[in-house]
Order: C-alpha cells, then structure tokens, then sequence
C-alpha cells in the first residue's frame, strides 16, 4: 500500500495553509504566495534530480516556456485566462518532451551540459525574438487579462486573498498529483532508474522511457509555475529564462532535500524568506546565504528532510 | 567511521538539537518584527520606499542613487520633512531583478506601509514592477529612461517626473548629429530592448534630417571581443554611434580603436556606457575627440550654476564627477541627480495635496498630475523642465559633450522643447 503516513502529512498540511490565511496577512500572504509558485517550479525539477537522479541544468527554459506560453495568448490572443494558463502548461509539456528526446541521449555531465545549453539557446531566443516577447524588457499584461469569470464569479487576479487560493489551490493539486504518481509503481520505477538503471533494464524495464517520462512531468510542472507566476504578476520577461533561474530552483530543492515529497517547499520558503529578510540588513545577504549552503552541505548532505528521512523518518520520501 | 550507527547519528547531530535549530531558524525567518524593522505608527512621518539596485548588473548605479537620495532626504529633513512630517527613507535591494524587485514592491506596500516608493533605474525591473504597484495601488516614481510610461504602457501611479525618457534624448540629439557629423550613420548597439531603444529612435531622428543608417549592427549581450562584428561598418560611414554597455565596454572601444585606426569617421556615444568609468585610462585613449550625450556634465563647466555647485557639495562630488578626495570613485553623473530631484518632486506634490498619510494619497496624485514643470534650482539642480501631467512624463535639457584631454566639455545643450514628441497616451482619463 501507498505511505499512507506520507498522505496524512499531506493532507494535514495542505488544511494548514489553506487555513494560515485566516491567521496572518498583509506581507506574509503575499509572500506565501510567491513561495506556493516558486515550490510548484522546484517540485517539478525535484522530480528529474530528486526522484530520477538526473542533474538539470536549464528548467529555466520550462518555466520560461509555461510564462510566455500563458503570456503570449493572454497578450496577443486575448484569450481567458484559464485557457492562456492551459497554453502555457501545453507549450511546456511539448517542449519538454522534445528536449527530452534530444537531451536524454546523454547522461551525467554531459545531460547537464546539454540542457544547459538548450535553456540558453530559449533564452537567447527570447531576446532575439524581442518584436514578439518584448524580450528583456518583457511584456506587461493587459488589463483584461487581470481577472476572469469562473462559475459565474468574477475573480481579480489584484485580490490577495484571491491570488493565494488560486496558488495554494494549483500547488495542492501538483502535490497531490506527485503524491499518487511518485509513491506509486512509477516512482518507485524513478528511483530504480536513479539507483541502478543497470539493474533497472535487467528486469526488463525500458530506462529511455522512465526517463523520458520524468523529464517530461518534471518540465511540464515547471511550465505549470511558469504560466501560473506570469499570469499572476502580469508580466514575462527573458530574466526568468536566465541561467539563474536554472540554479535557483535547483538549490532550492537541494536546501529542502531532493527526493522528498516536501523538500522542494521546505527548500523553496527557506531561501525565500532566508534572502527576504536579510536583503533588508545588509546588501552582503547572498554572503550568508553561501554560508548557508555550506552548513547545509556539511551537516545536512541530503537537504534538510532528506537528512530527517535518512535518520529518523523514512516514510518522508 | 560507519555514519550509520545510532550513536554515531547522535553525536553528529542529536534529534532535539536539530529540533531546536529548525524551530529557532523557523522563528528568526518568519517574524518581521525579531529582525526587521519596527514598523512606526501611519500619521507620525512620511516612509519612502527605495529600492535600489544594490546588488547586480545595476550595483554601480544602485550605490550612487542610494548616496545621492541619502543626501537630498538630509536636506529635506533639515528643512522641516514634509508637511511637517519628518521623512524616513526605507531601502531594499532588488538585485535588479524583475522578480525580487516585484517582491520588494509588495513588501513595500504591506509590510512597511510606505506612502509611496521611488528610485527604479533598470527598464526590465520598472516594466515588471510597475503593472504591481498599480494593482497595489502605490505611488511609483521612476529614475529610469524608458519609454514604456510615456507609450502609456503603465498606470495612473506610476511617475517620472525628474529624467527624460530615451526617445526624448535621442530625438533632439538627431539634427545635431546629422548636422554637424554625418548623415550617414553606423549604428553599434547591444541586442536587446535597450539597443533596440536606441536602434529604432537613432534610425527615425537620422531619417528625419535626410541622412541615412549604413549599418546596424546588433552585438549580443554575451560577446566579450568584437573584432569579427566591426568589418560591418561600411567605408562610406560618416558617423558611428555606439551605447554598448557594461564590463565589456572598455574592450569593445580599444578594438573599435585598432580597427578604425587614425582614418576613422566622427564617433558618437550615450554616456550609459561610461557611467561610473574614469574616463583618463589608456584603455579609452581612442574616444580623444569624440562626442558623448549627457543628461547632466559630470565635468563642472565654466556656465556651471549654483545649484548644480550646491548639489555636488551635498552628494560628495568633486568638479570631475567623482568623490572628493577619491578620483577613482566616479559617479553615475548623467542619471542620479533623477533620485534628487524626484525626491523634492514628490516633495512638492505632497505639500500642494497637504499630504498627511494615505487619505491624501489621490490628492496628492492629483497633485502630481497638475505640476506643469519645475523651475531649476538646488532641488532640480539639472536644469528646469516641463512636466506633462497626461503621460507623467518629464522633458528637459539634454547636453552633448566633447571628450577632450581626459575629460568631458559641453559643445551643445538642447532645449526643452527639442526634446518634445507628441503624446501617446492620457493617464488622466484612467481611474485610480
């Protein structure tokens, strides 16, 4: 049976943050909400390093491609905001299985090369291609594409309260989602690749396959963050296509522990809120968060829950 | 040493240590109050949010607009705040950055509950930024050159009222060119937005005096050496006009030297480029002779005002632009007096909506809107401009300068009116 320990936690904690919002608000809603979005992204990438074993160097290139996918079609399309946010989460997953198909011909060092150097190629692209996507500059979006209808209801994407239900809402359906798929018969598949792919292909499993179908799911979630954080801050822009947004989600799963269901949040509101704070003491902040990954890498190798997983719960996986 | 041993674990690191470390660095990062500030009482001062490029590809720009808003706020103070009100400036680094600078703007409006925020230079941050502090409903004054408010792509809050946008600067910096240059120009530029600002503006100021572009060569942001991009001149070029930007520059202009040699054409530049730079190293020797647009002279010149004397005595800079004492430390020049003077803008505005916290905020919006310009003086020390309440843009003196025996002297000054085109947009007729 699936880890039903896991599940409870789940469940328990996605009560907890629907229910916070009637314990705090002004600034920390809003920054929860960020930080639901941001976890989206490294929840995604968490299942590509975290559950296959494959080091990505460029989901830059798919939470770029679920923004501009989103972005694009509210913008030029006008179309509702629902459906612009389906053309993001599409232009992810296609682009993702494409890359996939190309990028996963190689492995280890040269698999982080190789994306890498497609997550430049994309934002590269952006900026060439600037008459459309208003390249660094980027492209603020209209106003019609700051609310939309749903059940009769008109929703502001400008209204706090609205804004953190629609994140918290489109982060517990992804974990949810990676729940069922990643402590199930596929996720135990994930980590077989990531253990011993050798072995995995004795028994007759198809590695190109498993991996390909990681890679995919772990691009088309980070579309999912992308479309959802361009359509609501209104804006795209090739600074999300960067290279440090790559390494950005990449540390954020390292901090929470890759591999685990929760790691990427934990990770994500830790650094978030690590760099918030201080940005506001000293310019020097990036110093302490170095210092932090250092301590991190020394005393916590496998992320903060992967540590806890290792050692005293191992049913957080 | 086998790390699997429970006793082992536990001598590393003990469960109820690592609770507590967990639980004390929880609580360290989730209460504003533990290490952030004290949140003072609405009513008892005016909190301006300043979110300066601190850290990032703008930390040069980000360093002197911070120095100069800190010595224009001192004056303020020492003249008796705002309304009454002492002035608090609050500063956050944006990393100039559109995603942290969104976050800064929130943090602004809710947990600082500041009355309203200025200080964005970098275009990609302020189009990221400004759709947010709209929706935030924040007063939003920009220190940047972009076009994108004046092309109505902002809203109602958001303000430039002290530096004029890029496409004022290289419009009425065109018949000068043209006239007294070349017609026939060579256009070098980065290959994004801010080269295409430059791109499309050159071309239509150069076509509308009758001239012609004979090359325009788009470097991308990446290049480190241009040697295979500078054959594309065309021998027939009578002027090239450059705004490469950053670390890159120096190289760029000791290649385009080795390539041109002696024989080359008139040379025209944006001083974006050297912002920050000394300008008396050999590495920039090739420039002897060439022109560059200022917004401001960072070199004191012999019409020098009183005011621009006073301003740099207040902000620590020398007659050549740099910190007094410290020829090296040379300042952003040509764009942080817009930190200044936007701060007394701001200022003005408050005092006309008899600004006393966020019940004046339309008022003093208003207020803004209905400002038809600012005379100059110790507050506008640049020099006087029209403000155009409808697209809240500001239009003022442009200058262009000679690079001469190391230093910068003015050969042309504009006026107001050269920097005029006609409005794309009314903010006025949107609501609030």
């Amino acid at each position: 049976m699936r880890n039903l320990r896991l599940f409870a936690l789940t469940i328990a904690v996605l009560a907890g943050l629907f229910g916070v919002q009637f314990v705090i608000s002004g600034y920390p809603v809003l920054a929860l909400t960020r930080i639901l979005i941001l976890a989206v992204f490294a929840m995604g990438y968490n299942v590509l390093m975290g559950y296959t074993g494959l080091v990505s160097l460029g989901h830059a290139l798919f939470f770029a491609a679920g923004l501009y996918g989103a972005g694009l079609a509210a913008y030029y399309g006008g179309v509702a905001l629902p459906i612009a946010f389906a053309a993001g989460i599409a232009a992810a997953a296609v682009l993702s299985l494409v890359v996939g198909l190309l990028a996963l011909r190689t492995q280890t060092v040269s698999f982080m090369i190789v994306t890498l150097m497609f997550a430049q190629a994309g934002y590269l692209a952006t900026l060439h291609f600037s008459a459309i996507t208003g390249g660094d500059q980027g492209l603020s979006l209209p106003a019609h594409a700051r609310s939309f209808s749903l059940l009769g209801q008109e929703i502001a994407l400008t209204s706090a309260t609205a804004r953190y239900n629609i994140a918290l809402a489109v982060f517990a359906v992804v974990l949810l989602a990676l729940y069922a798929l990643t402590q199930g018969p596929r996720g135990r598949l994930f980590a077989a690749v990531r253990e011993n792919p050798e072995r995995t292909r004795m028994l007759g499993y198809d590695v190109g396959r498993i991996r390909l179908l990681a890679f995919t799911v772990s691009g088309t979630i980070s579309g999912v963050a992308g479309a959802l954080y361009g359509l609501m801050f209104g804006f795209i822009g090739s600074s999300f296509a960067e290279f440090r947004s790559s390494v950005e989600v990449l540390l954020f799963t390292l901090v929470g522990g890759p591999g685990t269901l929760f790691g990427p949040l934990v990770g994500t509101t830790v650094m978030t809120l690590l760099i918030d704070r201080l940005s506001g003491l000293t310019s020097a902040y990036l110093i302490a968060v170095g210092v932090l990954l250092i301590v991190l890498t020394l005393w916590f190798p496998k992320g903060i829950l992967g540590t806890i997983r290792d050692r005293w719960a191992p049913w957080l996986r | 040493m086998d790390l699997n041993t429970p006793a082992t674990r536990a001598a590393l690191l003990p469960r109820r240590s690592l609770l507590q470390g967990i639980a004390a660095g929880g609580a360290l990062l989730t209460a504003p109050g533990l290490i952030g500030r004290a949140q003072a009482q609405a009513g008892d001062a005016i909190r301006l949010g300043a979110p300066f490029h601190r850290t990032g590809i703008g930390a040069s720009y980000g360093r002197w607009y911070e120095r100069t808003a800190n010595a224009a706020l001192k004056i303020v103070n020492e003249q008796g705040g705002i309304n009454g009100l002492p002035v608090q400036m609050i500063v956050e680094d944006d990393g100039t950055d559109p995603k942290r600078g969104v976050e800064v703007i929130e943090k602004f409006a809710t947990e600082h509950k500041v009355d309203a925020v200025f200080g964005h230079l970098f275009s990609h941050v302020v189009a990221a930024c400004a759709p947010r502090a709209g929706e935030l409903k924040m007063p939003y004054f920009l220190c940047s050159e972009g076009h994108a408010l004046a092309a109505g792509q902002f809203n109602r809050y958001v303000f430039q009222p002290s530096i004029t946008d890029v496409k004022s600067q290289i419009s009425s910096m065109g018949p000068w060119i043209a006239d007294n240059l070349g017609k026939k120009v060579a256009l070098i530029y980065p290959d994004y937005a801010f080269g295409y600002d430059h791109r499309d503006n050159m071309t239509a100021a150069i076509q509308a005096q009758g001239g012609t572009i004979t090359a325009s060569i788009a470097i991308p942001p990446t290049e480190t050496s241009f040697t295979r991009y500078l054959p594309r001149i065309p021998f027939d070029t009578e002027v090239i006009y450059h705004v490469m930007v950053g670390p890159a520059v120096l190289t760029f202009v000791k290649e385009l030297g080795e390539h041109l040699g002696s024989r080359r054409p008139e040379i025209f530049g944006f001083i974006d480029s050297l912002e920050a730079v000394p300008l008396n190293q050999p590495q920039l020797a090739f420039l002897e002779n060439t022109y560059f647009w200022e917004a401001q002279p960072r070199y004191a010149q012999p019409d020098q005002t009183e005011f621009d004397k006073f301003y740099r005595a207040a902000v620590g800079v020398d007659d050549s632009g740099a910190t007094i004492g410290n020829p090296q430390d040379v300042a952003t020049f040509s764009h942080m007096f817009s930190v200044w003077e936007t701060l007394f803008a701001i200022k003005r505005a408050m005092e006309m909506a008899d600004y006393r916290g966020p019940a004046q905020k339309i008022a003093m919006l208003e207020a803004m809107e209905s400002i038809p310009g600012f005379d100059a003086s110790n507050e506008f020390p640049q020099g006087d401009k029209i403000f155009n309440g409808k697209t809240h843009q500001s239009f003022g003196h442009q200058h262009i300068s000679k690079f001469e025996g190391g230093r910068l002297n003015v050969v042309h000054s504009t006026t107001i009116e050269d920097t005029f085109y006609p409005d794309e947009t009314d903010y006025t007729k949107m609501s609030f």
